[in-house]
């Protein structure tokens, strides 16, 4: 480690431990003695948020792991079983789910930074290299986990993901079914994904371990890219280094509880709330945001093999940035032309990343292959030719004249960031724009829900009078799987006593046995027993119902979305728009019109106008005066179809009111802390030297 | 980082130094809490443990069931009268776990015992009708209770627990 050892522990118990395992002169020499520059902005804090992150997502991991069950028939329940029986699992499933997201905007930012300025460059060559290893980890390490819940993505992912080790040549296959255990995806799948995914993180774990190491030995990279010459160029890392991390750590959890407590399904797949089903393909099989660059390159490539080599390629060239660049200028903030091409690059991967979510058609495929050229360009053209012709302006003579110089080097930066943004949003905007234009014709119109915002609550009397047409209407057909009785007389629920749901319990037959004699036998349903089924498997639901299934209940409100398009989409994250689900079921059940005059609609099925295709099997469940509401409620079919949303937004989500509750408390708390933290580190830094 | 001034009286940025750590000591015991939460039993747990009916008319005189409750076997004893004038009469005193047999059986139905079939020594399933006491007899290390359920010799420390329960009508009781 470099740095003073001037450690000399006070306490003789520290002294006794020292001089057997000198663990406590490490931790001062490496965490508190250690010279830091000073003149580090905020984009350094985000090594330590990631050991935060990395921290977080090992121990939810392991909590939620107590829980779940990796077997194909019970994985997906098990996580709903975390989620709705578990105390505080809804918390700790969207603290990992959300935490894997957080752990990838904080890795993109800490290479950008990197990238940005030169800290791949001689001695750090191995530290970015090691880095690499920790990024290919970490996206082994999330694909596997977002198997896990055994959703439709989950399952399609892992499909197309493990069948690209099928383009290499000759053993193409044999490694694919080994990777698989079996003939396709399968039990054998996931178990094996569940124990590498919790043996990963402890990999990835001890990789840091060596990037910290690696990086000890050059000492940190810093905005100038001006090694440290003398003292006054650094300080001591406890406490400055410390604190200002300390609160950088605090923004960050505020921006990761956003999504934790009030938007957790914003950058999720509607489809993994679907059980996986190995007979049908989802319409759009997408990968978590973090790979949708990778995802656009891979299917860039009309070859097969070559979309493989060029996805892995676009990671693996990462490794030989320092050999590509060759440049003397370490920052990029000296490099005027190289800062450029940085924003143009940053501009390709946000591109990259938008059109792997898009279907492979049209002048997206063109896109990709002109942005997947960029890419590649950037490393293979650009960098290596500015090494050569590049004129850097002069370099600060150390870190203090850097710190004190008030150049104002600063302003020019902003403004070719700000351009490069700009073009990056024009051309998002504009073909966003366009392509969007026809597929929002159909989004279902937005309605006013009880439940929407960061103080929304369910309308009890909604929930009461839906669960009243579930069961008098949409129970006939439609499974209710996840749910028990007992969950009626839950808090944030339709508020039914425990007797109240006693006595509808009572008013169901349940199957139970074996009895003395072998024989299954029906009795009264208890609390604890799960609604019942209409129908015994799904073979004679599909028989009842003219070949078609119709689906479980539980989660269909989390289970049907609608892309809103730019810009709404970023609006929506700010005003917590989740509700597309119950606009869709409101549409839906309003939805039964006459077809249009041109529209073939097959026999046995009726139009309506917001169901996918538009043919639907279901015929009109709902009309006036269908259901009798005790509650002197409007008899109609907008209340009837307002109603039974509200009630399948409650089954797909029974903990919502807690979540917005704990969300209130947190954000205050954490907006309050990190504001402390901010006068804090003022204060703190005020001393320095 | 303190200066030499604050050694006098506590400054400005001594308080928020203070605010500062005890809010984010705070922040951590409250953030610890659901981590430890989770491990408590959850609501399906929970709800399968909930009471359960239990119908005494079959088991004839002399005759014991063992049901489950909350994962744990119950012994259901219709004692013989010779049974309960043995557990009656013996002298509360020299019971290594002295209680009288009124106590561990309900008022008026105590041809009933109803204990958990749980050794309180090292936690084997004693077997019914066993022993020298007309009672249980737990075959791990010789514990041998009497037809009241109470330890009588042995390693084990304590009377087998009567766990909560109660008669809904003369043939029926609700354990839990």
């Amino acid at each position: 480690m470099s740095g003073p050892s001037t450690y000399q522990p006070q306490n003789s118990v520290i002294a006794w431990i020292e001089r057997r395992l000198p663990i406590f002169g490490l931790i001062h020499s490496s965490f508190v003695a250690y010279p830091t520059p000073r003149n580090l902005n905020y984009w350094w804090t985000f090594g330590g948020i990631l050991s935060f992150m990395l921290a977080v997502q090992i121990v939810t991991g392991v909590i939620l792991a107590m829980h779940y069950t990796p077997e194909a028939t019970m994985a997906f329940n098990s996580v709903e079983g975390i989620v709705r029986d578990v105390n505080y699992g809804w918390l700790l499933r969207n603290l990992h789910a959300s935490g894997a997201s957080m752990f990838f905007i904080a890795v993109y930012i800490h290479m950008f930074r990197g990238l940005y300025y030169g800290s791949y460059k001689e001695p750090r060559e191995i530290l970015w290299i090691l880095g690499v290893i920790i990024y290919l980890l970490m996206m082994a390490t999330g694909f596997m986990g977002y198997v896990l819940p055994w959703g439709q993505m989950s399952f399609w992912g892992a499909t197309v993901i493990t069948n690209l080790f099928s383009a290499i040549p000759y053993f193409g296959e044999s490694i694919v079914t080994l990777l698989w255990g079996g003939f396709s995806v399968g039990n054998p799948t996931l178990n094996r994904f569940f124990s590498l995914h919790y043996l990963l993180p402890f990999v990835i774990a001890g990789v840091v371990v060596l990037h910290v190491w690696a990086l000890h030995v050059a000492g940190q990279n810093n905005p100038a890219g001006v090694e440290p010459k003398t003292e006054k160029d650094t300080v001591p890392f406890t406490p400055y280094a410390t604190i200002k991390d300390a609160f950088g750590m605090s923004c960050f959890i505020i921006f990761y509880a956003w999504f934790v407590f009030y938007m957790p399904n914003y950058l999720g797949d509607a489809d993994n709330y679907i059980p996986a089903n190995p007979g049908v393909t989802p319409a759009h099989i997408v990968p978590e945001w973090y790979y949708l660059p990778f995802y656009a390159m891979l299917r860039s490539i009309p070859n097969k093999l070559g979309g493989v080599v060029v996805m892995f390629g676009a990671i693996i060239i990462l490794a030989f940035l320092p050999w590509l660049d060759s440049a003397r200028t370490r920052s990029s903030k000296y490099r005027p032309l190289a800062k450029q091409f940085f924003w143009i690059f940053v501009a390709v991967c946000i591109l990259l990343g938008w059109l792997g979510g898009k279907p492979p058609e049209g002048i997206y495929v063109i896109a990709g292959r002109i942005l997947t050229f960029c890419y590649f360009a950037y490393f293979i053209i650009v960098l290596p030719l500015l090494s050569r012709i590049e004129k850097p302006r002069p370099v600060p003579n150390s870190i203090a004249d850097d710190v004190l110089a008030k150049t104002g080097s600063s302003k020019t930066p902003m403004v070719s960031t700000v351009i490069m943004l700009a073009v990056a949003g024009a051309l998002f905007a504009g073909s966003a724009g366009n392509a969007r234009a026809e597929e929002h014709q159909d989004n279902p119109p937005s309605q006013k829900w009880s439940f929407a915002g960061p103080f929304g609550k369910y309308d009890r009397g909604a929930l009461q009078r839906g669960y009243k047409v579930y069961r008098e209407v949409c129970s006939t057909c439609h499974s209710m799987n996840l749910m028990s009785f007992r969950n009626l007389a839950d808090p944030g629920g339709p508020g039914f006593s425990a007797a109240q749901a006693s006595a509808v319990a009572s008013e169901y037959k349940v199957k139970d046995g074996p009895n003395d004699a072998g024989d299954m036998f029906d009795r009264p349903g208890r609390l604890a027993d799960r609604f019942p089924a209409p129908f015994a498997n799904e073979q004679a639901a599909r028989a009842a119902n003219g070949g078609a299934l119709p689906p479980d209940l539980s989660l269909i409100a989390k289970a049907r979305s609608y892309e809103r398009g730019f810009p709404k989409f970023i609006f929506d994250f700010f005003t917590q728009f989740q509700e597309q689900g119950p606009n869709y079921i409101y549409a839906l059940l309003h939805g039964y019109v006459d077809p249009p005059k041109d529209f073939k609609l097959p026999e046995g099925s009726y139009y309506n106008a917001f169901f996918p295709g538009h043919a639907i099997k279901m015929p009109k469940p709902l009309s006036d005066d269908q259901v009798t509401y005790d509650d002197g409620s409007p008899q109609k079919l907008d209340q009837y179809a307002k109603d039974v949303a509200t009630f399948l937004m409650w089954t797909a989500e029974p903990h919502m009111e807690d979540r917005k509750r704990l969300g209130f408390q947190v954000m205050i708390f954490m907006i309050i802390f990190a504001g402390l933290m901010y006068f804090a580190k003022k204060k703190v830094w005020a001393d320095a030297h | 980082m303190t200066t030499a001034s604050s050694a006098d009286h506590p400054t400005r940025r001594d308080f928020l130094f203070v605010a500062t750590g005890a809010a984010a000591a705070v922040g951590g015991a409250l953030s610890l809490w659901p981590l430890i939460a989770q491990m408590n039993p959850d609501a399906s747990t929970v709800a399968a443990g909930a009471p359960i009916e239990v119908d005494l008319t079959p088991i004839a005189e002399g005759q014991d069931i063992k049901v489950f409750w909350r994962g744990r076997p119950i012994y259901i004893s219709h004692r013989t009268k010779k049974q309960i004038e043995e557990a009656q009469n013996v002298n509360v005193a020299s019971l290594p776990d002295p209680q009288p047999d009124s106590a561990r059986v309900k008022e008026g139905h105590d041809q009933w015992l109803v204990v958990v079939g749980i050794c309180t020594h090292l936690g084997c399933i004693p077997i019914a009708h066993e022993g020298n006491y007309d009672g249980f007899f737990c075959p791990c290390h010789g514990s041998q209770y009497d037809s009241s359920g109470r330890i009588r010799q042995g390693p084990a420390p304590a009377n087998l627990t009567v766990p909560p329960y109660a008669f809904l009508s003369d043939t029926k009781i609700k354990i839990g």
